[in-house]
C-alpha cells in the first residue's frame, strides 16, 4: 500500500512535469470548448434537442479528455518506461506488478479528472452550463470509459516495439477519433456520412453514453453503449495482461 | 570466507540457436567480491540475470541466499540488491525523488540521507535524474541497490560508459561497500577493474567460464610472468640471450625485443648480459602478466575485439 501511494505521487509529479502531456490533458478539452463555445453560444437550440450547445457537447468533451490520456499519454509513457529499462528496474525490486500498474492507472485517472473539472469550471464561468444528470452516475461511467480507453492504450504500449511507435499508433488512433465521433464536434454538424463512419469508432458509444448520463439518461437505456465500453475494457485488459512485458 | 552464498549447478540459457550460458557452475562465498569478466556477449548479463530472479534458466540449481531465485523471487529480491546495465530512470525525476519511492518498495530500508552521504549526493538531492552526470547517475543507481541494506549485491557492468577518474572514484565506493560485510557480484569486461576489485574471478567466454580463481593465482598461473621490453639499435641476434636460464621466450619486432621469462631474476640477467657485452640500449621496461594477457591466452582473442 504504502508503495502504490508512493508511486501514485512520484508518477503525477512526474506527469505534471512533462509540458506536452499535460497541456493535452488539462488544457485542450477546455480550449476547445471556449472556442467552439464562442462560436456556437449556449443559447437552446432544436439542433441540440432544444439545449445550449455546452449543455449538451461538455459532455462529450469529457471523452476528448479520455482519449487524450488513454491513446496518448498511457502508450507513450509506458513504451518509454519499458524502453528506458525504468519498468525493469521497477521489476528487479519488490515492487508487486499489480502495484505498478494500479499507481499508473490512479495517476492516468487523476490527471483526466483534472482535465474535467477544468472543463466543467470553463463551462459554468464561461456558459453558466446546465447539468440535469446524477454526479454519481456521470462520475461512475466517467470511470469506466476512462479504464476501457486506459486498457486500449496498454494494449497498444504492449505491441509496440519502441515508445516512436507507440506514440505514432497513439496519434494516429486518437486524431481521427477525436473527429469521427463526435467528441470534439457534435456529430449532428458532421452529416450522415461521418455518422455512418462514427458507427465503428469506439470512442462514439462513450460520447453518447456521457452526453446521455449528463441529460439524466438512465445506464439502461445506453446498455448498446456499455457493451462496447465494457467489451473494450474486457478485450484490452486480457490482450495487455498477455502481451505485457517489463523489457 | 567458505559459505557460499551463491550456488549454481549447471546452469544454461539458450536464446534461439545460441548458447547464452552454456553448462556453468560455481559459488559465491559470503563476503567476497566476485567477479565475472569477458567480452561483450560472453553470457554475464545473462548469468546474473538467471541468479537475480529475473530470467529463468533452461536448466541448472540455483541457490541464492538459501533460496531458488525462480519461485522465491520476491522473497529473494527483499534482500538483494540490484544495479542493472542499461537501466534508466524517468528524466524528471529528483534523486530524493528515486530514493524516496525505492525506500517504499521494502520493509526494511537505510535512512536515505545518511545514504546519499556516503556516495555524495547529498548536495544533488533536489536535482533531476536527467542533468546528473554519468558518474553521478552510476552512485544513484548504487545508492538505489543499498537502500534496503543488501547482503548480497548485484553489479552489471557499473563502470562502462565511464571516464577513468569517475571509474576509480566508483572503484573505492565498492571496496568500501565490500569492508561493510555486503558480498559482491559483478560484471565487467575491464579486466583491470576485476584485478583491482575482485577476490575471485571467473573468465567466461561464449557462455562458458573459462578460468576461475584469485587474479593472483590466475596470473601466475601463466609461465611467462615477468616480461623484459628494450630497443636495441642496429643487427642483434636474438639467440644469444636464449643460452640465459631464466629466458623462456625472446620475440624480435623491428628494434623492438621482448624478452619472457617465469623468474625474478629474468631481469636482472638480461640487463648484466647487455651491460656485460657492451649492448646498447634503451627504453628498457618490465610488465606483469595480467588478465588481458590471460584471456588472451586462453581464448586466443584479445578481450575487446
Amino acid at each position: 500500500m504504502k508503495s502504490l501511494f508512493r508511486l501514485t505521487v512520484v508518477e503525477s509529479k512526474l506527469y505534471l512535469r512533462e509540458p506536452i502531456a499535460l497541456f493535452f490533458t488539462i488544457l485542450y478539452a477546455p480550449l476547445i470548448l471556449l472556442l467552439f463555445g464562442f462560436i456556437y453560444g449556449n443559447e437552446p437550440s432544436p439542433f441540440f434537442g432544444n439545449r445550449g450547445f455546452i449543455d449538451a457537447q461538455l459532455p462529450a468533451y469529457m471523452a476528448l479528455v479520455i482519449v487524450t490520456v488513454g491513446l496518448m499519454s498511457v502508450p507513450i509513457a509506458t513504451a518509454e518506461d519499458r524502453e528506458k529499462g525504468i519498468l525493469k528496474r521497477f521489476h528487479s525490486t519488490p515492487l508487486s506488478p499489480v502495484s505498478y500498474l494500479f499507481a499508473n492507472i490512479f495517476t492516468y485517472f487523476i490527471m483526466a479528472l483534472i482535465g474535467v473539472i477544468m472543463l466543467f469550471l470553463v463551462g459554468k464561468i464561461f456558459f453558466d452550463v446546465k447539468f440535469e444528470g446524477n454526479v454519481f452516475s456521470v462520475l461512475a461511467g466517467f470511470i469506466i470509459s476512462a479504464l476501457s480507453f486506459f486498457a486500449f492504450g496498454y494494449f497498444i504500449a504492449s505491441v509496440s516495439p519502441t515508445s516512436r511507435v507507440a506514440q505514432i499508433v497513439g496519434m494516429v488512433l486518437a486524431f481521427p477519433m477525436m473527429f469521427l465521433s463526435g467528441a470534439a464536434i457534435p456529430l449532428e454538424v458532421l452529416g450522415d456520412k461521418v455518422e455512418n463512419v462514427s458507427k465503428f469508432i469506439p470512442l462514439t458509444y462513450v460520447v453518447r453514453f456521457l452526453k446521455g448520463l449528463w441529460i439524466g439518461n438512465s445506464w439502461g437505456a445506453h446498455w448498446i453503449d456499455l457493451v462496447v465500453i465494457i467489451g473494450l475494457l474486457i478485450a484490452g485488459t486480457i490482450i495487455s495482461a498477455i502481451t505485457f512485458k517489463w523489457e | 570466507m567458505t559459505e557460499p552464498i551463491i550456488k549454481i549447478e549447471n546452469l544454461s540459457k539458450t536464446y534461439g540457436r545460441i548458447k547464452a550460458v552454456d553448462d556453468i557452475s560455481f559459488e559465491v562465498y559470503r563476503g567476497e567480491i566476485f567477479g565475472m569478466v569477458g567480452p561483450n556477449g560472453a553470457g554475464k548479463t545473462t548469468t546474473i540475470e538467471c541468479i537475480e530472479g529475473l530470467r529463468k534458466p533452461d536448466s541448472g540449481n540455483l541457490k541464492v541466499l538459501g533460496l531458488d531465485p525462480l519461485r522465491e523471487g520476491r522473497l529473494l529480491k527483499k534482500s538483494i540488491g540490484i544495479q542493472m546495465q542499461e537501466s534508466e530512470l524517468p528524466d524528471r525525476i529528483k534523486v530524493w525523488e528515486a530514493i524516496d519511492l525505492f525506500s517504499s518498495f521494502y520493509d526494511r530500508t537505510m535512512t536515505y540521507k545518511s545514504l546519499l552521504n556516503e556516495l555524495g549526493l547529498y548536495e544533488k538531492r533536489g536535482s533531476y535524474f536527467g542533468r546528473l552526470s554519468g558518474g553521478q547517475k552510476q552512485r544513484l543507481f548504487i545508492a538505489l541497490s543499498l537502500i534496503n541494506d543488501p547482503e548480497l549485491v548485484f553489479l552489471d557492468e557499473l563502470t562502462t560508459g565511464l571516464d577513468p577518474q569517475a571509474r576509480r572514484t566508483t572503484w573505492e565506493l565498492i571496496k568500501s561497500i565490500n569492508e561493510k560485510g555486503k558480498t559482491i557480484f559483478l560484471t565487467t569486461h575491464y579486466m583491470e577493474e576485476a584485478e583491482t576489485l575482485c577476490d575471485r574471478v571467473a573468465i567466461i567466454d561464449n557462455g562458458k567460464i573459462i578460468a576461475l580463481d584469485t587474479p593472483q593465482k590466475l596470473t601466475s598461473d601463466i609461465k611467462a610472468e615477468n616480461r623484459l621490453i628494450f630497443n636495441v639499435s642496429g643487427d642483434f641476434d636474438i639467440n644469444i640471450l636464449k643460452n640465459i636460464d631464466s629466458v623462456s621466450n625472446i620475440e624480435k619486432t623491428g628494434n623492438k625485443i621482448t624478452v619472457l621469462g617465469h623468474d625474478k631474476r629474468m631481469v636482472k640477467d638480461i640487463v648484466n648480459f647487455l651491460v656485460n657485452n657492451n649492448i646498447d640500449y634503451s627504453d628498457l621496461k618490465t610488465e606483469q602478466t595480467t588478465l588481458e594477457d590471460i584471456f588472451l591466452k586462453l581464448t586466443g582473442k584479445e578481450i575487446r575485439s
